[in-house]
């Protein structure tokens, strides 16, 4: 079974749904136990980083999160679901987050007018590394992408794939083994975004 | 690099997808989850559905056939149309549309944007905006006046200052959907398009008028615009999206190839 963690952080029918598509049984719970005993977890989310940090600590799953990380279960952050893992969002002057990956959440500032803020849309990611996420999707496959902020790790280490927006290229991918977040919305992302969730669904 | 988008527009009446000039004779042309599986599996970027007669008669959204679309693809849709609250917003949300559209609900009731944003976040709140051009540059400095209830009502708000201000208000996407070009498939206006576009600081996408992919290219090229709704041109067969992509493609304006 597949918890996908409910912290009121926007909707999750989309990511639902995509699980239901590939017949993979997922369950939309808060509950510590279900996602502490959970074969995987997927941390979805939208919205504002203070907000969110708010709600995960009223419902008791920051140190749940990381135990579920720490102890080694295959776990998907997914746009605000993977800022959140990064030390410190630059959202309202400073969000202190998770901390499960070293480095900050940065803010789109383009140097182009042109180029919108939120980001939306969908733009290609350059596979830095072999990954099984990326087994079966061509380098520089296009995903949807709609946020303001991207992460920022301090260690190239953590970075598994890149996108290039409003004068940056930011990682889209980052993670390390089985601990793995998107910047982007596989579950969003058509044919290619549902083959990384099965991907994910592979990872030991 | 961040692609244009094609986003095909179904306009809903009674569970069908129908097409009419400046809301007037509507035709016909299927299935709502049909179309928008066969766009999906063209390879359309994301897709709006209005339901078009859901204000008019004064009731709610067909929540179902949201909930329909949202099994059948997996690619973003918004919906507008019939959204009279908060609750209304939640509900579509939940049936699994990523983007709420609202226009006339909007102009009557600003404080509608602000609170769909800070309960869903901006990215889910576009605003849809029907200008028209108008003479009284005095009254109207943009030179197009914003219209309400399918371009029935003047609302003698200035186009541009509504744009900025429904940013101000929390909107994280614009529809401009030119009165004058809707439905003729003459291109898009573009310097309306072009105006917005320039002078707010979230994505713009280019509405009404859309009849070859030329049109495409010079609302892209020339108006600065992320994205462009189409209908009638691919609901009659005469264009497909992969035509349009490449077409696209071929004169440099980046599109998603695969899919």
């Amino acid at each position: 079974m597949i918890a996908i963690v409910d912290y009121k952080a926007g909707n999750l029918t989309s990511v639902r749904l995509a699980f239901q598509a590939l017949n993979i049984d997922a369950e939309v719970t808060s509950l510590p136990e279900k996602i502490l005993s959970a074969e995987r977890v997927v941390f979805p989310g939208v919205g504002a980083a203070g907000a969110a940090m708010n709600r995960l600590n009223e419902l008791g799953l920051t140190e749940v999160l990381k135990e579920v990380v720490n102890k080694g279960t295959p776990f998907l952050g997914i746009c605000l679901g993977a800022q959140i893992l990064l030390e410190q969002s630059k959202e309202d002057n400073g969000i202190a987050c998770l901390g499960l990956i070293p480095g900050t959440v940065e803010l789109f500032r383009p140097p182009d007018p042109l180029d919108k803020v939120p980001q939306m849309g969908w733009n290609s990611v350059a596979q830095c590394k072999p990954h099984p996420l990326f087994d079966g999707i061509e380098d520089e496959s296009e995903f949807y992408f709609v946020h303001s902020y991207y992460p920022a790790p301090s260690d190239n280490e953590w970075v598994l794939g890149r996108t290039s927006y409003a004068g940056v290229s930011f990682s889209s991918v980052i993670g390390r083994n089985n601990f793995v977040a998107t910047q982007f919305h596989p579950e969003k992302s058509g044919r290619v975004g549902l083959k990384m969730l099965e991907n994910f669904c592979k990872l030991k | 690099m961040l692609t244009k988008r094609i986003i095909p527009c179904l306009d809903i009446r009674d569970k069908r997808v129908t097409k009419g000039v400046k809301f007037q004779n509507n035709i016909d042309l299927g299935d709502p989850i049909e179309l928008a599986s066969k766009y999906y599996e063209d390879g359309c970027d994301e897709l709006v559905f209005y339901d078009i007669t859901a204000s008019a008669e004064q009731r709610q959204i067909d929540i179902d056939m949201v909930a329909e679309v949202a099994k059948a693809i997996r690619i973003p849709f918004a919906v507008g149309g019939g959204i009279a609250s908060v609750d209304d917003m939640s509900r579509v949300l939940l049936a699994g549309a990523e983007k709420i559209s609202v226009n006339s609900l909007a102009v009557k009731q600003p404080d509608i944007i602000s609170e769909g944003a800070r309960a869903f976040g901006s990215q889910c709140i576009v605003l849809g905006m029907d200008p028209v051009a108008v003479d009284d540059t005095e009254r109207f400095p943009s030179g197009y006046e914003i219209t309400t209830r399918g371009f029935r009502e003047r609302t003698g708000i200035d186009a541009l200052e509504w744009a900025k201000r429904a940013v101000d208000l929390g909107v994280g996407e614009i529809v401009v959907n030119s009165v004058d070009a809707d439905g003729t498939r003459q291109g898009f206006e573009i310097n309306l398009t072009r105006m917005i576009a320039e002078n707010v600081s979230v994505p713009v996408v280019a509405s009404g008028g859309a009849g070859c992919a030329d049109h495409l290219v010079k609302v892209f090229k020339e108006a600065y615009a992320d994205a462009a709704i189409i209908a009638g041109m691919i609901h009659t067969g005469e264009y497909t999206i992969p035509d349009i992509k490449r077409d696209l493609d071929l004169a440099g304006v980046p599109v998603r190839k695969q899919w």
